[in-house]
């Protein structure tokens, strides 16, 4: 099996994963708390549950918003992106 | 404290006990109070813990056929918009939204005009729409339909806030509600009339009232039974889907034009007809499914791949989003679809509110009115002779 470390894109700039890291167990080892805020009140959010209960974690992930990044498994080279609002501004009418 | 104090120091009993504390038993607790009746309310769980608290809050006129649930229907659209002046549209999510229904093929959009034609006569807003109107109403709506109706008078609530709100309101008023407390019987008196009930609890082991109503929702049947004057009304399992939170995705209540076939529909097996609409949480509801397995809870992924597969349809995408979890909730319905709303005959001083099946939301406020009418002496603004409880051994005789 492949322990090579590799990296990934969050917010335009570079995190490093091991291999079977959840994006969530990475972006917390670079340091970063939290990744998110709240719809209402702009609260910051991060990893809470980390087992995918919560829906705390959301991130958009290579274009795709609504990702738990508690239960996706960072993959190399990756975009990470912080989630605005419900991540889905595309579709409101 | 309930009532006053009668000379002896005993205080008197309550002229109405409102049995279940869904919204129906929160609207009839709600008019009784405004009426200037003394009110308590006992519940056996929680404050809209019931079907109230698993369903969608639609207060919907436009799937209704003509007749008496009809004209429920339209009294209570009209008496939720001043419920929600009352208490607050905000607090209640109350959304006067409208509604939107879809018709896929040509036959089903023709079945929908007549039906549109004679809800207009019975005095609906109905607006029969075409391809292009539907896609300026709901712009994720697929572009597969034929036709379709507005509605503007659909609305919706937050089911829970709302029975919450009414109880609050009726407290306000001198209401006393006791929870957690469950009637194991009734009280009669020496020609057979109920004067109360029996409950389960130490502190309150007996509640006398002129009037013991029956709000007890799904299971009304069990209660009426108590008192030996069966009603039949039965549960029918309904699934709802909830999305992620998203912005705005879906403007009206949008429902397929066989929902209204469904929801008259006798068939025991399973249907699904799907009900779309956004909530001010920012998720999306996604129901329901209608079976007839008694209280069963078991959840069947088929059943629930199958109306996600519905709204997709409706609104392609929701292929896209993801779901954060379903619920799902008993309707009360009864054999001929039509709540059960009056005084019982076989036991005087009991008098029904139940039996709405999947409109119990949007009828509470009507049936809450016309139950203080009743109880006020005064001519009910409806008849209630088509929701009398006695209606079914009638039937039978």
């Amino acid at each position: 099996m492949n322990r090579t470390p590799f990296t990934f894109r969050f917010d335009g700039r570079t995190v490093r994963a091991e291999p079977g890291q959840s994006i969530a167990a990475a972006l917390i080892a670079d340091g970063q708390r939290s990744w998110r805020r709240t719809r209402e009140g702009g609260h910051p959010r991060g990893m809470f549950c980390g087992i995918g209960v919560c829906f705390d974690c959301l991130v958009t992930v290579n274009g795709r918003p609504g990702h738990r990044a508690c239960l996706v498994e960072a993959a190399p080279g990756d975009v990470v992106e912080t989630q605005e609002g419900a991540g889905r501004a595309d579709l409101a009418c | 404290m309930t009532g006053t104090s009668s000379r002896s120091g005993i205080p008197s009993p309550p002229d109405v006990l409102v049995v279940g504390a869904g919204v129906i038993g929160a609207a009839c607790a709600y008019y009784c109070t405004s009426a200037g009746l003394r009110v308590t309310v006992v519940e056996r769980g929680a404050i809209g813990g019931g079907t109230t608290g698993a369903c969608e809050g639609n207060l919907l006129v436009s799937d209704k056929e003509t007749g008496p649930e009809l004209d429920l229907a339209l009294l209570s659209s009209r008496l939720w918009r001043e419920v929600g002046d009352d208490l607050g549209a905000a607090a209640l999510e109350y959304e006067a939204k409208g509604g939107v229904v879809v018709a896929g093929s040509d036959p089903t959009a023709a079945g929908l005009r007549q039906l549109t034609a004679e809800q207009r006569a019975a005095g609906v807003e109905a607006v029969d729409v075409g391809p292009d109107e539907l896609a300026a109403l709901e712009p994720n709506l697929t572009r597969e339909v034929a036709g379709g109706a507005y509605y503007p008078q659909d609305a919706q609530v937050q089911p829970v806030l709302a029975a919450a709100h009414l109880l609050r309101r009726a407290r306000d008023r001198g209401a006393t509600v006791h929870r957690g407390t469950t009637v194991t019987g009734f009280l009669r008196d020496r020609r057979g009339a109920v004067t109360g009930v029996r409950t389960d609890s130490a502190a309150l082991p007996a509640l006398r009232a002129r009037w013991v109503v029956n709000a007890a929702g799904t299971w009304a049947g069990r209660l009426a039974d108590l008192a030996g004057a069966p009603v039949p009304v039965l549960p029918r399992k309904g699934f709802i889907l909830v999305t992620e939170p998203l912005p705005r995705v879906v403007r009206h209540k949008v429902y397929t034009a066989e929902y209204v076939a469904n929801v008259a529909s006798d068939d025991a097996g399973l249907e699904t007809s799907v009900v779309v609409e956004g909530t001010r949480a920012g998720t999306v509801l996604i129901g329901a499914t209608r079976e007839r397995v008694g209280f069963d809870r078991t959840v069947a992924l088929p059943v629930l791949r199958k109306l996600a597969d519905q709204a997709i349809g409706l609104f392609p995408f929701l292929s896209e989003v993801a779901l954060l979890r379903g619920y799902l909730g008993f309707r009360p319905y009864c054999p001929d679809h039509l709540p059960v709303i009056g005084p019982d005959p076989r036991a005087p001083g009991l008098v029904h509110a139940c039996g709405h099946e999947g409109a119990g939301i949007g009828l509470a406020p009507a049936t809450g009115h016309l139950i203080a009418q009743l109880l006020t002496g005064r001519a009910p603004d409806l008849s209630l002779a088509p929701f009398r409880p006695q209606r079914f051994e009638e039937a039978a005789a």
